[in-house]
């Protein structure tokens, strides 16, 4: 598992990357009311705004951590946005891309540096 | 930070776990660990206790309530003079182009008139009617904290603590005694549900808090959900809703003018900008506060442009409040139309990210008001 500092974890899966937010980041946001999934198969390029997420607080926006193509988003989020508060590394998460570039991965942090970083 | 006001509960709160933000220039909860969307479910449910100490509270004292109302009358274009004593109702200052300074509420007090008025303005209310109203006396209250206890659970507590709480109707003004101090109490509030509005003295406000918080159907609830429930009951937020460019016609609050003051009453006219609300009452206005339902599930916020058609050039209107709305289950907003597209059913376009989404023209409160008339 790695961690972006968009507070973003990103699960490999087989040659899939699953994406989410992080419970610290889903407890900044508060209670999440509204969330806006990309399109299944677009080709998305790091660092584009791909994930719109309401919280009763204010507009956020995701960006993709990596280039490639999104493969599966979470219609149960879609229709049931809490799923981000109450498992957000489980049952919350985001999308599934396949990246064309994996070694962008190494960029990011692994648990112990994200977990100083929001320390 | 350090220059924020604190209301006397602001230890209780932090020892509540709350978050903490600025408004109107105090240090006030925003939330409580419970989270905005329970806290305003428990409110709708149950009873939620708001510390809004933040507010100005006034008293208007003349040669007896008379006086006070009649001067009064000269700033606010209510029916003051005819409050019954121990009633209240609501009202706002007006400004010389027809537009709002302020809104408020106001209760007949017997002997004087007791005036509540939003934190962000209550320097400027007071000033006003100080250089104004020379004829009375103008007394801002500050050794005293406001709180409200709002739900359908809120008869039932406070009862516990003054039984006489049963007693009273929406509007209703009375002294009670609660956890041993006395108490100017409300049957109102801004959230659509039953409720009271009780000012405590300052020193006595922890205290009577605690008691209220020591009912299991009580939670303290913060300025979220305050606004997110005052939205979905259709009510007003000052410097968003209305402000002082919008006329009272516009803003759909011409049932808090009465009969009496209006054109053809008894003491028609006679206030700040009447020459302007009055004919706008009677003639009709070009644009409109209305409720809005977002047709989809985002959620349309202040400052949304609102267009007649999905590919029209230029807005016709703005969004002045929104957010989901817990109760509804939905995003519920409102805003000001061109009076010819707010009908009830009428579909208009709101911008956001930029892509046009529909909107519904909707009768408001969206959640339906549970006062005790």
């Amino acid at each position: 598992m790695k961690y972006t500092e968009e507070h973003e974890w990103l699960r490999p899966e087989d040659d899939l990357i699953v994406v989410g937010i992080t419970e610290h980041a889903t407890t900044q946001l508060g209670d999440i009311v509204f969330v806006e999934l990309p399109e299944v198969g677009a080709t998305v390029t790091k660092d584009d705004e791909i994930v719109v997420i309401e919280s009763v607080k204010a507009a956020s926006d995701i960006l993709a951590p990596l280039d490639g193509e999104i493969v599966e988003v979470n219609t149960a989020l879609a229709d049931n946005p809490s799923l981000a508060n109450e498992d957000a590394i489980g049952d919350g998460w985001f999308f599934k891309i396949k990246p064309s570039d994996p070694s962008q991965m190494d960029e990011y942090m692994d648990e112990a540096a994200y977990n100083a970083m929001i320390a | 930070m350090s220059d924020l006001h604190q209301t006397p509960l602001h230890a209780l709160h932090l020892s509540l776990g709350a978050k903490m933000v600025p408004f109107a220039g105090y240090d006030m909860p925003v939330q409580y660990p419970m989270g905005v969307l329970q806290e305003h479910q428990h409110t709708r449910t149950k009873a939620g206790l708001f510390d809004v100490s933040h507010m100005g509270q006034v008293r208007v004292t003349g040669a007896d309530y008379t006086s006070a109302a009649a001067a009064l009358e000269r700033l606010i274009p209510v029916d003051i003079l005819d409050l019954a004593e121990n009633r209240q109702r609501y009202g706002f200052f007006t400004n010389a182009a027809g537009g709002i300074r302020d809104d408020l509420m106001l209760a007949n007090r017997g002997d004087h008139a007791f005036i509540v008025v939003n934190a962000a303005c209550k320097a400027d209310d007071i000033a006003y009617m100080q250089a104004e109203l020379t004829d009375v006396s103008v007394t801002e209250i500050t050794d005293r904290a406001l709180l409200a206890l709002q739900g359908p659970a809120a008869e039932a507590v406070l009862s516990t603590l003054d039984p006489r709480a049963a007693d009273m109707r929406f509007m209703d003004v009375a002294t009670l005694t609660l956890a041993g101090a006395e108490c100017w109490v409300s049957r109102s509030g801004y959230t659509g549900e039953d409720g009271y509005e009780i000012s405590v003295p300052a020193d006595e406000a922890v205290a009577l808090a605690e008691a209220l918080l020591a009912h299991d159907d009580v939670a303290p609830i913060g300025l979220g959900a305050r606004d997110s429930l005052r939205l979905e009951a259709g009510l007003c937020l000052y410097g968003h809703d209305i402000d002082a460019g919008t006329n009272p016609a516009e803003a759909a609050l011409g049932w808090a003018i009465q009969k009496v003051r209006r054109a053809g009453g008894a003491r028609a006219g006679g206030f700040v900008g009447a020459e302007v609300i009055l004919p706008a009452l009677s003639e009709g206005v070009a644009r409109k506060r209305v409720g809005l339902l977002p047709q989809g599930r985002a959620p349309m916020r202040e400052g949304v442009p609102l267009f007649a058609s999905e590919d029209a050039a230029t807005p016709v209107g703005t969004i002045t409040s929104g957010g989901f709305g817990p109760t509804v289950g939905a995003p519920v907003a409102m805003g000001y139309l061109p009076t010819d597209l707010s009908a009830t059913g009428t579909t208009v376009w709101g911008e956001l990210r930029g892509k046009r989404l529909p909107l519904t023209v909707a009768a408001m409160p969206f959640t339906p008001a549970n006062f005790k008339r």
